[in-house]
């Protein structure tokens, strides 16, 4: 079951989800938005987490930040399960791993200011009391999100989308956290914009030995600032792999679908887009087959059977019949 | 900039800087903004006059009064409205205009009373109801229902004839009758809140469920609850009166302006005056709170308006 735990490693990394499995109860049926997901993050690297609207990538995010709490199957946490914890448990953990949120409108309360969004969890956790040391505190967490501090004031509605996401990187930063899920952080973003908050983030990476789960719906966002890729379909990791393998050397057709979508200059006849056909079939219940068979350009009739991610490169993970070595291990 | 004024109560400095590089465009607060529209409202704004009106006449009814709440000078019985009694006097003697004046003070505190007597329990148990859902939901709003389902006036009929009729039962009927209209609107405007991620946000900071509630559920469902309360003070005034017309509230000799209908209902065919007054004074602060209630729900929300 954990094939994706077998590869060697040389220290214990900072987050492993263990065969996370969550349902979501609906009045058709239970929806299996992540469908036993193995995945490990190591300490200091950018994991890129992909998939298109309802893949179950964000609850994955949110499943490690305990903000969900998972059907079966374990978050570690340097070894401890998220799921676990206690209530006081829990609000030390958040001073560990925090979330940015993608859409900047609706993450911030609008009837409080930049000080106060910044400056809650340092009351909160009381680090900090009302006064000029914390606001000096949130002027140099306004620093380091790269927005002014002369802003302190300041409502959400008056600044823009880019300024926004600042605050709520800020707000994550304010527990000095090691851990930090990116829910699609620029998907929202204007495209000049975009570029300067992933530059933010490859900073505060440097600066503050972070670790990140990126989650994006586009390789195009990840593939600069992730270190390995995962690429998620219904629930499930089809391929996972160091970034440059999982762009240069993609394993699973869906997987090369999405490379194709990466907007770039022309090479000169090589570039072939691959447009899937189909939507995304329903998530509840769905067969014991492949899970993209449906709209695989290569499917066969071997295809219709259950298919675990197996190791078929070294480090280089794909879930697919047809890249499975000959001979069954 | 000139050295910044820290506000006393939350260490915060103010006012805001101007945001620079901004459209260009004046940027206002909310408060500012809802404060125009308000105030672009013709009827709204006679409603907050009238409003002012009663709550200076309310707080200062011992200096306006021309007369004391109960004087009774049984030589000058059922005077019509003349210059020696501008609205009148009862089968008592009594100055009415002084006794509405002194009413005033009684209407506008059972209004507030019991508003937020529902405000506080209703918003609470609604605020509970729509933020954690399930049975916590369900166990709440049914309990609601069975209040609603009795009517309004013969449920507070029931309530005061049980524990007794006075003024202090009254409010208490009527409180406890606006409780499931607090509930219901809260609990939708909470859910509708929740939904938002600073709420998630708030959570995987470390943020209590309580803490939540009332630092970001509560604030981002004020508009609502303000609307409503606003109304809902017309209408428990009506109640109020209505129950004390009957005997059920204020007893005599208390101005409550029920009871002077009530009082004056007898006397309908030869001194007119005795219940018309207190009526015109009922119908004038309902009027008012209404006016303001519907104001402040088109100031508020802009896209309710029609």
């Amino acid at each position: 079951m954990a094939e994706a735990l077998q590869e060697p490693l040389v220290r214990e990394p900072l987050v492993r989800l263990v065969d996370l499995h969550k349902e979501f109860k609906t009045r058709q049926g239970s929806l299996h938005a992540v469908d036993g997901v193995n995945l490990h993050i190591n300490q200091g690297e950018t994991l890129g987490l992909v998939g298109e609207s309802g893949c179950g990538k964000s609850t994955t995010g949110r499943l490690l930040v305990r903000l969900l709490e998972a059907t079966s199957g374990q978050v570690l946490f340097r070894g401890t399960d998220v799921q676990s914890l206690n209530r006081g448990e829990l609000k030390e953990f958040a001073r560990k791993a925090q979330i940015v949120f993608q859409d900047p409108f609706s993450s911030l309360d609008p009837r409080m200011s930049v000080a106060e969004i910044i400056s809650e969890a340092l009351l909160v956790h009381k680090l900090y009391r009302q006064g000029k040391a914390l606001r000096k505190r949130v002027g140099e967490l306004m620093d380091y999100a790269g927005i002014a501090s002369r802003l302190m004031n300041s409502y959400p509605h008056e600044l823009d989308g880019g300024r926004r996401q600042r605050v709520g990187i800020a707000r994550a930063l304010a527990l000095e956290p090691e851990f930090l899920v990116l829910d699609e952080p620029v998907s929202a973003l204007d495209v000049s914009i975009q570029a300067q908050i992933l530059n933010l983030f490859e900073d505060l990476q440097q600066e503050l030995q972070l670790t990140y789960l990126f989650i994006a719906h586009d390789l195009s966002v990840v593939k600069h600032i992730s270190d390995r890729i995962a690429v998620m379909y219904m629930g499930q990791i089809v391929e996972l792999g160091a970034a440059d393998e999982v762009i240069h050397n993609p394993l699973h057709p869906y997987t090369e679908a999405l490379v194709s979508a990466i907007p770039r200059m022309a090479r000169r006849g090589e570039h072939q887009r691959i447009i899937l056909e189909g939507d995304v079939p329903s998530p509840i219940d769905p067969p014991a087959i492949c899970r993209f068979y449906g709209r695989c350009p290569l499917r066969q009739e071997i295809c219709r059977r259950p298919v675990e991610l197996l190791e078929v490169e070294p480090d280089h993970f794909v879930r697919c019949v047809l890249r499975e070595p000959a001979s069954p291990r | 900039m000139a050295i910044q004024v820290r506000n006393q109560t939350t260490g915060e400095s103010m006012p805001p800087p101007p945001v620079s590089g901004g459209t260009g465009r004046k940027q206002r607060t909310r408060l500012e903004e809802t404060w125009r529209r308000f105030r672009k409202n013709g009827w709204a704004m006679s409603g907050m006059v009238l409003l002012l009106f009663l709550a200076v006449v309310a707080i200062g009814a011992d200096f306006v009064a021309p007369e004391g709440l109960d004087e009774q000078q049984l030589g000058r019985r059922f005077v019509p409205p003349s210059a020696e009694a501008l609205l009148g006097t009862d089968h008592l003697g009594r100055d009415i205009l002084s006794r509405i004046i002194h009413g005033s003070r009684l209407s506008l505190s059972i209004g507030f009373i019991t508003t937020s007597i529902g405000l506080l329990i209703g918003g609470g148990l609604g605020a509970v109801a729509g933020y954690y859902g399930g049975s916590r939901d369900q166990a709440i709003m049914r309990i609601m229902d069975v209040i609603l389902a009795v009517p309004g006036f013969i449920f507070a009929v029931a309530l005061v004839t049980a524990l007794g009729p006075n003024l202090t039962n009254l409010m208490i009927a009527v409180g406890v009758n606006s409780i499931p209209y607090f509930a219901r609107i809260i609990r939708s405007s909470v859910m509708s809140v929740k939904e938002n991620e600073y709420i998630e946000a708030a959570r995987a900071l470390g943020c209590s469920h309580t803490w939540i509630i009332l630092r970001h559920v509560i604030p981002n469902s004020f508009a609502p609850i303000l609307v409503q309360a606003t109304l809902r003070i017309g209408d428990t005034i009506i109640i109020a009166a209505g129950l004390s017309f009957l005997g059920l509230g204020a007893q005599p000799p208390l101005p409550e302006w029920g009871a002077m209908l009530s009082g004056g209902r007898q006397y309908l065919r030869d001194a007119w005056w005795m219940a018309t007054f207190p009526g015109i004074a009922i119908m004038f602060t309902v009027l008012a709170f209404n006016l303001v209630g519907d104001g402040l729900r088109d100031a508020l929300d802009p896209r309710l308006k029609n």
